[in-house]
């Protein structure tokens, strides 16, 4: 089986690999590039987990094949923070526990992201169906669908009436 | 190893308890630098892959491997002879009793495959692809036999025999033939004849549950390596680093202490992931080969092949006088067990009419085999089943003497020094307080319009203690490294570092919790039973008590004065004695530990025992659309006595997840088989858990009854809030449309079909 050379970027960085025709860009992440943060749910698209920007487009990594990354631009929730720097949704994330067993969490984060990319100022309805395809078993959506309008209205640069709400009860018991 | 603990209720103000601070973890997990099960590579790795039946029932007459084994890069092959044959031995799993002969013979099939997707061989290669390829080239020989799911079928005398061994345990007289009822349990007391006689009311009703999975988003998967002498290592993602040693020491004929158990971050578990599958497979073919072996499920086989929860039928009878006084109640409950004994019928049964106060009460319950994957322990493993059915017929008899549901609840809610159905007299519990709190909310006075209904549920779970270490390590900064044998599903790093910090008086900064391979500590037993934040938490407490004695031992020492005559507050040393006031720090003292007497630990080995029931009060308005039968959740508030809230963001967190589980369970999850016994549905597509847009925020009220046993005053809280949500919306739904729904789910084609036939009628 002859395997296929791709370049690509991730995360900003030039990569290589080779990679098996069969192969999903999920595999090339995980098994060949060890960026483990892509979680694989159900490698059928349904859970959301391996949620990845490819050339600004949020996707599920294994329905992309790794061939497919030639030339193009891959993010991952390993570019996310910039040093040690958090991006907002990350750092809003802690702060309102909308985390339990965390498997979700990268691909909740990257969908988010790029919600609030082309929509800074979500409903809760928008945020409730944009985040429709990333399935979350522990939270019950709550603290999730809380902290993206937070960060969302602290991003605005004002802040919301959900967001205050949501704030004052995280720093209450602080 | 301590039985009991005196509890030594903490009464001064807390400082780190019961606040919200960010989780020790958090920063690995909103990175993606935290390694889960199935992220850990190590050289010279092999994959693995495993081999299922494609029918429910059959007998395996012969295994040729021989093909497989001849492909270049297959490394090992195994077939059920990898593993010992195992007699029959209960052991506890989670608040589940497990059998050692079904386990080997779950994780793969000896002479018979029982369900589809049972395991029959597994291979080990240089890749996925070349094992995948080897799988195809093994060639098995099956008969294949009559096949049984449905439960009552099962119980027929001419059903299809799974184990042609299995004598119903419990059956009075003892029976003479096999048959695939595993066991029949029996609780109550009282006159049930006598109670019915003085019911003015009478409700019986039949309910039917379907078998639904945990669902947690991250597969089973492991990573084992087993050297030439024997030594072996092993992770995987476990609730439980030392059951898994125990399973699979046991499966692999290994002392315990050869094998190091690493759990992984788990990525959701719910029960799931209290056994093994996988786990001793990849043992052995390491063992084979050599060579480290990694093996992941795929989602299909997590549906397949691992436990699902039991579905069932059920039959309640309930009386009760006019004035709302429930006077006798009478159950009978049929569980699926899989292809192996052990559905959580008796934990089901014991917890069926728990919250309520009862003179007369009976539960009898049969566990069933079926040629279905063996059940595993779901949160509150049986609870949800039996008071979905309970708190339907409940909120039937309110109905018909024209009470308000909360009120009549109230009026027979089990309380301290209630006798529990199950036998002893219940401590303080929380249960009235919640039922308080649901009638105060504004959501019990939020107007309905039509096609709207409001439903009310209860429910009860018992939480476990059990065998729990832990250790604290003071370091020569004064900071402390936190060791425990509990892997953290969602937020116990916090709490039990949060219970660390308040009782040494440092910051939690300060703190750093761990958690230990099997090596590191001695037994734990597993994250279940809503036990890690009572247990574990009761385990550093101890340690921490620990580290203060020897910290005062020292200041007592460095000031030459007795030991008595120094406290230990704030995270300081103080002198009490007469004469000038003296004090040094936790990090003081900890800098001068070599010249003092050596290194600070606290240990703690305990069983923890005590732990509180944990009671429930769900409210939820639901809209059915009349034309598409679809259920909206319109508000939802959940009310639970968590005894204290140690972080009270992550108990929020387990009453709503537990509420939105239960949304699913209720509304659309269920798993459905074609009549060859194959499962239709083993996909997150068609089997469909609630998305984000299929719910609205769910409120929660946290009730704190402290638990009397807890230094914290600490009940578990993760099982219980999935135990009423089905009761509470099948009460809903019935109420929109004035339908009774007895069985579950209440998908929108069941409505559909009900509101039809209703207005046929």
């Amino acid at each position: 089986m002859t395997k296929h050379h791709v370049e690509t970027t991730v995360n900003g960085n030039e990569v290589e690999f080779l990679c098996a025709t069969e192969q999903t860009l999920l595999d090339v992440l995980r098994d060949e590039l060890y960026l483990t943060g892509s979680k694989e749910g159900c490698s059928s698209g349904d859970c959301g987990a391996c949620s990845v920007m490819l050339d600004g487009r949020l996707v599920c990594a294994c329905l992309v094949l790794g061939v497919e990354a030639q030339g193009r631009k891959v993010e991952t929730i390993e570019g996310m923070a910039s040093g040690d720097t958090l991006h907002p949704l990350q750092q809003t994330f802690l702060e309102h526990a909308a985390l339990q067993c965390g498997i979700c969490t990268p691909g909740i984060l990257v969908a988010a992201k790029a919600l609030l990319e082309r929509n800074a100022d979500p409903s809760e309805t928008e945020v409730r169906f944009w985040l429709a395809g990333n399935l979350c078993r522990c939270t019950g959506y709550d603290k999730i669908v809380r902290a993206v309008l937070d960060t969302a209205a602290q991003m605005r640069g004002a802040t919301s009436k959900s967001g205050k709400a949501a704030k004052k009860a995280v720093t209450e018991g602080a | 190893m301590n039985d009991m603990i005196i509890p030594d209720l903490v009464e001064r103000e807390l400082k780190v308890v019961g606040t919200r601070p960010l989780r020790p973890d958090g920063m690995d997990k909103v990175t993606g630098r935290a390694k889960f099960g199935a992220d850990m590579h190590v050289p010279n790795m092999l994959i693995g892959r495993v081999l299922r039946s494609p029918h429910a029932h059959a007998r395996i007459k012969s295994i040729d491997a021989s093909k497989a084994r001849a492909l270049k890069g297959v490394k090992a092959v195994i077939t059920a002879d990898a593993l010992c044959d195992l007699p029959s031995e209960f052991v506890p799993a989670g608040e589940m009793m497990v059998n050692f002969r079904d386990i080997t013979r779950n994780v793969m099939a000896r002479d018979k495959a029982l369900y589809e997707g049972h395991a029959v061989a597994a291979v080990a290669a240089t890749s996925d692809a070349v094992a995948a390829q080897a799988l195809s080239l093994i060639e098995v020989d099956y008969e294949v036999l009559p096949h049984v799911i449905d439960v009552e079928k099962a119980m027929q005398p001419d059903a299809p025999l799974l184990h042609d061994d299995m004598y119903t345990i419990g059956a009075d007289p003892k029976p003479e033939k096999p048959s695939n009822i595993a066991k029949r349990v029996e609780f109550g007391f009282g006159d049930l004849d006598a109670g019915f006689a003085k019911a003015d009311v009478v409700v019986e009703r039949e309910f039917t549950t379907k078998p639904v999975h945990q669902g947690y988003i991250e597969p089973h998967a492991c990573l084992a390596s087993v050297s030439e002498d024997g030594q072996a290592e092993l992770w995987c993602t476990t609730q439980g680093q030392f059951i898994v040693r125990a399973f699979c020491a046991k499966l692999l004929g290994m002392e315990v202490s050869q094998l190091r158990v690493t759990a992984s971050e788990i990525g959701g578990g719910f029960g799931g992931k209290t056994v093994v599958y996988l786990e001793p497979l990849a043992l052995a073919l390491s063992r084979e080969a050599c060579q480290p072996v990694k093996m992941v499920m795929s989602r299909t086989e997590v549906f397949q092949a691992s436990g699902p929860t039991s579905g069932a039928k059920l039959w309640i009878k309930v009386g009760a006088t006019k004035d709302g006084t429930v006077t006798a109640a009478d159950a009978l409950l049929k569980y699926q067990a899989g292809a192996f004994q052990g559905s959580p019928v008796q934990p089901g049964a014991m917890c069926a009419f728990a919250p309520y106060e009862l003179e007369n009460v009976r539960v009898i319950g049969f566990d069933v085999v079926v040629n279905r994957p063996k059940v595993a322990a779901y949160r509150a493993p049986g609870g949800p089943i039996a008071e979905f059915a309970v708190e339907s017929v409940m909120d039937e008899v309110a109905l018909k003497i024209n009470m308000d549901p909360v009120d009549f609840r109230l009026k027979n809610a089990a309380k301290e020094g209630t006798r529990a159905p199950y036998g002893p007299k219940l401590g303080p519990i929380g249960l009235v307080q919640t039922l308080q709190a649901a009638r105060a909310h504004e959501h019990y006075a939020a107007p309905l319009k039509a096609n709207q209904g409001r439903g009310v549920a209860s429910g009860f779970w018992f939480n476990i203690g059990g065998e729990t270490c832990a250790s604290l390590n003071v370091g020569e900064d004064g900071s402390v490294a936190m060791v425990v044998g509990t892997p953290d599903i969602g937020g116990s790093r916090a709490s039990l570092s949060m219970m660390a910090a308040e009782e040494l008086g440092i910051p939690l900064e300060h703190v750093h919790p761990i958690i230990g391979d099997t090596s590191s500590l001695g037994f734990n037993f597993l994250t279940g039973g809503s036990r890690v934040t009572f247990s574990s938490g009761m385990a550093i407490v101890q340690a921490a008590r620990e580290v203060i004695e020897i910290l005062r031992d020292r200041a007592a020492k460095l000031w030459e004065v007795p030991m008595e005559e120094v406290e230990w507050v704030d995270g300081h040393a103080r002198f009490t004695g007469s004469g000038e006031a003296k004090s040094l720090s936790l990090v003081e003292l900890a800098k001068t530990a070599g010249k003092t007497g050596g290194p600070i630990i606290g240990n703690a080995a305990i069983n923890a025992t005590g732990a509180g029931p944990s009671l429930a009060t769900h409210l939820v308005d639901v809209e059915v659309d009349p034309e598409t039968g679809a259920v909206k959740i319109l508000r939802y508030t959940a009310i639970q006595d968590a005894g204290k809230a140690v972080h009270p963001s992550y108990v929020e967190g387990q009453m709503q997840g537990g509420a939105v589980q239960g949304i699913g369970w209720a509304l659309n999850e269920e798993y459905i088989y074609d009549d060859k016994g194959r499962l239709e549905n083993p996909g997150f597509l068609d089997y469909r858990i609630p998305v984000c847009s299929d719910v609205p925020m769910i409120d929660t009220v946290i009730v704190e009854v402290p638990n009397p046993n807890h230094p914290y005053g600490v009940r578990g809280v993760g099982e219980t809030p999935i135990v009423p949500p089905m009761g509470a919306i099948a009460n809903a739904v019935s109420h929109a449309t004035g339908v009774r729904f007895t069985d579950l789910p209440m998908s929108p084609p069941r409505v559909l079909d009900a509101i039809d036939s209703n207005q046929a009628t």
